[in-house]
């Protein structure tokens, strides 16, 4: 299993691979590696039961079900709707439709701290939405939805539009004539061709919105236990100087989305399999 | 040997990355104030000190204080000296303004919300004496605040006192302790008024306050916050403010929609304000920065204060602003041992206000 930069030289026809490698690694390194080995070597000043005390606190364990459960639930909000939207602006010609595909991407462009005050606003019980329901939405769970799917849905539309672009009419006719009808087509045909594209674009959204601040803090009403996000928890550490406490939560939560993008990079995987790409 | 070879080539690579890091750390530490510094270098050289700058690292609610009292400081230091001075304000959280001055930003001058946090400074970074406080008069605190409610007009719910917040069916509006300053004041003032109520009974006093922030609806992360939250969202039946604060709501929203309500005891807050001493050394802006500071408890100083609702130290003035501050009974944080102490039972984690949420 000798390898050596010689023989994989002459492989190549492109040339420069050392060098672009060399230079992806140090730019990862510094760019992404770096800080994140900075948080893991910040909460080795813990002994692991202080460790394990601080992360297993019961305010701790209630943000971490808040932030993954309502990112989850924003990302499969975002693959539903968000597939429908690049669906519309895909297959339908109308007025305004160049508009409409640049309104998708405000969210990403949008200040989120911006966006966390617009959604409050408007939900709130006195807000122009917020009016016309009786239970409240602003500093609720339901709210925290709401601002992660906002922020996240430019990711789904985005991945999945390329693709559904690429899809050809002809497998489609040759379904309808075959004798499918037009459902029978969708889940059949169409779908499995856009799965792969909706699972990237529920991670994206989904990580994204893990690690919301912005925009949540200002619709989630920060009630410890109830709707305290685990982005919160950090900064109330840091806030108090705990620098160490804060690393220590920031490991959890990148150790979680680790373990989740995994899963869902396999679940990707078996689907390719399945379909056969 | 190889392998050897690739991983010590792996470590050089890190530890020069890590090397490059520092380097940048401490460039960008310098950059971020390199406004004043640079300025400061030019101006030494060339034109003889005839200009100089300070920044001022501050909290959220002085900001009109501020952006006033700049204006007249300058003015008298001119006449004075016939020096330019410029002053930039920073504000924010007053927790986050103290950790960037930990971090980096050149700070001439710290006027934070809590002692404990310009403490904070002192005790990581060595840029102050840890006796600070004792530099200028009536612990470096030249404006005091405390604690008031806020209410909507004709208060529909009778809010009177501190239990009135208890009781079922009020809905209480404040920050966080955790993230808020000003939050560590309502709770104090809370407490030392249950303290009274249940002589000292600590079970009830806890029990007291689990009830009132029971009540508490939306924990904002910072007084501004919370103010928004109570003025603009309509929501709450009381906001739990500093005195400033809510002053400042009814002069902006109008007096026809809130009212102020003073408890029957309340906080003595005292908002500190200190020289860094190690960074004034560097830039050589120990004179001007002291003497704003100083500035602060001059008559003119403190009527600028007492317009923007700050409680001035000087009796002269405090008389002449006698009907805006109503008296009440005032305790001070040295009931509860001072701020580190008062950090530790009640703020820290496992403390008293983690114990509400248990």
């Amino acid at each position: 299993m000798e390898f050596t930069l010689k023989r994989k030289k002459k492989n190549t026809i492109i040339p420069g691979f050392s060098l672009t490698l060399g230079y992806a690694m140090l730019y990862l390194s510094i760019i992404v590696l770096l800080p994140l080995a900075m948080i893991v070597v910040n909460t080795l000043s813990l002994s692991w039961s202080e460790f394990i005390g601080i992360i297993t606190h019961p305010r701790a364990v209630a943000s971490y079900k808040l932030s993954f459960g309502s990112a989850f639930i924003a990302g499969l909000i975002n693959v539903l709707f968000g597939t429908i939207i690049a669906w519309v602006l895909i297959r339908y010609d109308f007025p305004g439709k160049k508009i409409i595909d640049g309104l998708v991407d405000l969210p990403f462009a949008l200040p989120t701290a911006v966006a966390g005050i617009a959604l409050t606003t408007l939900y709130a019980p006195n807000g122009w939405i917020g009016q016309f329901f009786d239970f409240k939405i602003s500093y609720t769970p339901l709210g925290i939805v709401i601002a992660l799917t906002f922020i996240g849905l430019p990711f789904v539309v985005r991945t999945v539009q390329p693709i559904l672009q690429n899809l050809s009419r002809e497998v489609e006719e040759a379904s309808a004539s075959l004798g499918a009808n037009r459902f029978q087509t969708l889940v059949k045909v169409i779908l499995p061709e856009l799965y792969p594209a909706m699972i990237t674009g529920f991670s994206l959204a989904f990580s994204r919105a893990l690690g919301e601040y912005g925009s949540v803090v200002f619709i989630a009403g920060n009630m410890p236990m109830k709707t305290e996000i685990t982005p919160l928890i950090i900064m109330t550490k840091l806030e108090q100087y705990d620098y160490v406490g804060a690393t220590a939560i920031a490991v959890v939560m990148l150790v979680g989305s680790f373990v989740a993008l995994l899963i869902i990079n396999f679940i990707q995987w078996r689907i390719n399999r399945k379909f056969n790409y | 040997m190889k392998k050897k070879k690739r991983l010590l080539l792996f470590f050089g690579i890190i530890s020069l990355l890590l090397l490059l890091t520092a380097c940048g750390k401490e460039e960008s530490s310098s950059n971020e104030s390199s406004n004043n510094a640079g300025e400061n270098k030019t101006t030494e050289t060339s034109e003889a000190k005839k200009t100089v700058e300070l920044l001022n690292v501050s909290y959220d609610p002085t900001r009109e204080l501020y952006e006033e009292f700049n204006k007249a400081f300058a003015a008298h230091w001119k006449e004075k000296t016939g020096q330019e001075v410029t002053i930039q304000q920073s504000h924010g959280g007053s927790g986050k303004q103290a950790r960037s001055v930990i971090d980096g930003i050149e700070a001439d001058v710290v006027t934070l919300a809590l002692a404990y946090d310009i403490d904070e400074i002192a005790l990581t970074r060595q840029l102050l004496n840890e006796d600070w406080q004792k530099e200028f008069e009536y612990n470096s605190s030249p404006y005091t605040s405390t604690i008031v409610f806020l209410v909507r007009k004709g208060n529909p719910k009778n809010i009177k006192d501190w239990d009135d917040l208890t009781k079922k069916g009020i809905s209480v509006i404040t920050p966080n302790p955790k993230t808020s300053g000003g939050a560590r004041w309502n709770y104090l003032a809370a407490w030392a008024f249950a303290s009274r109520k249940y002589n000292g009974d600590e079970a009830k006093i806890k029990q007291f306050m689990k009830d009132l922030y029971s009540n508490v609806e939306v924990l904002d992360s910072g007084a501004r916050g919370s103010t928004t939250t109570f003025v603009e969202r309509g929501i709450g039946d009381v906001l739990i403010a500093w005195e400033n604060e809510a002053f400042l709501s009814l002069k902006e929203f109008g007096e026809d929609e809130f009212e102020i309500v003073t408890p029957s005891l309340s906080i003595l807050a005292e908002p500190p304000v200190a020289i860094v001493d190690k960074i004034v050394d560097k830039k050589g802006t120990r004179e001007v920065a002291e003497a704003y500071l100083k500035y602060l408890y001059s008559d003119e100083g403190q009527e600028i204060a007492a317009k923007n609702f700050y409680r001035p130290r000087n009796e002269k003035v405090l008389e002449k602003y006698k009907d805006q501050f109503k008296d009440l009974e005032l305790v001070t944080v040295e009931e509860f041992g001072g701020w580190q102490e008062a950090q530790k039972t009640h703020f820290a984690d496992g403390g008293t206000f983690d114990e509400i949420y248990q």
